[in-house]
């Protein structure tokens, strides 16, 4: 972890906070509504509110989970420094294009 | 008063705890337990100690698997159930028994460039540094540290990185970064924000909580994560 | 902490620095930040499922109503709950002046995410 990792890690952090208690509210919404999947693409088909809010929260968490990831592995394994490179970015990358997936899957026709 | 069941570390980091009975007394120190083993028992045991009234930090050492200083620790607050167990401290090379070496500790000191750069010489006249300004109170705030490793020895982050420069070396970086006349700012912010320097820190608040000197290392390296944040942002840092 | 019970030991004890509740605290925040990140590309495949199809995305819905998943989801509002609130923690601690009243604050957001997983499994039965 240095300086660089520090900053993008934080501030995907402090980007995602807010937008997550959305989600929150969101999930418990969705979830007391019992809404069925007719329900849940009404709302988000053609809607460029909530693509641009997923696909942030997606990159933002990806980033995120990407460099907590490589921390975790840099203090409770003995992988080195080309390694730790190679996971956080495999991690990163398959986060954002599984996100971004699903996002285009709700929100595109 | 009985006796205690005292497991002491010895030999290196291969060794193993032998336990010896030790006579409990009234107002004694777990270093008055290690010294009356040596004394009484067996002189080849290795321990350290300095002053022995809780001003040096020689004496430090893991007690029940806490680091603390053994001359101001009392048994009557440690021992249980008649036994105590006395080790070195973590995070070190085990010397011998319960002597480490802090030959590492030491070494990162240097590595955080928590060394003063003087602006001044002895030709010139003594900068006037006012005690009520917030950078002389934040450094002084964190000066005590007379680097006895309790803090080192009780941090898990250095424990699972090598690398990381640790509480006591980076505190001691702080009380610089608040030093205005010091010069060595640009270097010493560039080397705690380097991989194992202050962004290492996951505040577990270990170091604050087994410090002797009531220091708060975690506050200081949250102020290194400020400046150096602000330094790196600015492009003033690589 | 009651020392060496007779058993040969081959390493000195050094883990009685653990017994803090910042030091669990962290425990926890990492543990549910790394449950997290391996939830995630599971909940992403589910969504993007409904491109195979609604009906697909149907059944799956259907799935969810079943008391093993809703237990896991709200396993998942507690962890995503207990992160989010203990990074914001860390996020004051390293951007503000220091402040003391950690431990309230680690208690605090144990508490909120509990309630808040409870509500969750409540009105979601």
């Amino acid at each position: 972890m240095n300086v660089r990792l520090y900053v993008l890690q934080r501030a995907s952090a402090a980007f995602m906070a807010p937008l997550l208690l959305i989600h929150l509210g969101v999930i418990f919404y969705a979830s007391s509504r019992g809404l069925s999947a007719a329900d849940i693409l009404a709302r988000t088909r053609g809607s460029l509110l909530w693509g641009t809010f997923y696909a942030a929260i997606v990159v933002a968490a990806a980033t995120h989970a990407a460099i907590g990831v490589r921390v975790i592995a840099s203090e409770w394994t003995r992988w080195r420094d080309d390694a730790l490179q190679a996971l956080m970015w495999a991690c990163g990358l398959l986060l954002v294009a599984l996100g971004l997936t699903a996002v285009a899957a709700v929100v595109l026709a | 008063m009985g006796e205690i069941a005292v497991s002491l570390w010895r030999g290196r980091a291969d060794g193993s705890y032998q336990v010896y009975r030790v006579p409990q007394r009234d107002n004694q120190t777990v270093l008055d337990v290690v010294t009356w083993v040596q004394r009484n028992v067996d002189p080849t045991l290795a321990y350290r100690f300095a002053c022995r009234v809780g001003m040096c930090g020689s004496c430090a050492m893991t007690v029940n698997g806490r680091p603390r200083w053994t001359c101001r620790t009392h048994t009557a607050k440690v021992v249980n159930d008649g036994r105590l167990e006395i080790g070195p401290l973590a995070n070190l090379p085990i010397i011998k028994d319960l002597a480490c070496d802090l030959q590492p500790f030491f070494e990162k000191w240097q590595k955080a460039k928590a060394v003063f750069a003087p602006r001044l010489t002895r030709e010139d006249a003594i900068e006037r540094i006012m005690p009520t300004t917030a950078a002389r109170l934040a450094a002084d705030a964190a000066i005590e540290c007379i680097n006895c490793a309790v803090c080192y020895a009780a941090c898990d982050t250095v424990r699972w990185n090598a690398d990381y420069l640790g509480p006591a070396a980076l505190n001691r970086a702080w009380t610089l970064v608040n030093d205005v006349r010091d010069t060595g700012n640009r270097q010493r912010l560039a080397a705690v924000a380097a991989a194992g320097g202050c962004h290492t820190c996951h505040s577990h608040q270990s170091c604050q909580q087994h410090c002797p000197t009531a220091l708060n290392p975690t506050a200081s390296i949250a102020g290194l994560k400020r400046h150096t944040m602000q330094a790196y942002l600015r492009g003033e840092l690589e | 902490m009651n020392g060496n019970r007779g058993q040969p030991q081959h390493a000195p004890n050094t883990s009685g620095h653990r017994h803090n509740t910042l030091w669990l605290a962290a425990l926890l925040h990492r543990l549910s930040g790394l449950a997290l990140a391996a939830f995630l590309p599971l909940h992403f495949l589910v969504f993007a499922l409904v491109l195979k199809s609604e009906a697909a995305l149907d059944g799956l819905l259907r799935w969810t109503a079943n008391p093993a998943v809703k237990l896991a989801e709200t396993g998942l509002v507690f962890l995503l709950t207990l992160h989010l609130l203990g990074g914001i923690r860390i996020l004051l601690l390293e951007n503000l002046p220091w402040f003391a009243g950690h431990k309230r604050l680690v208690a605090g957001a144990l508490l909120t995410a509990s309630m808040l997983a409870l509500i969750f499994l409540v009105r979601a039965a």
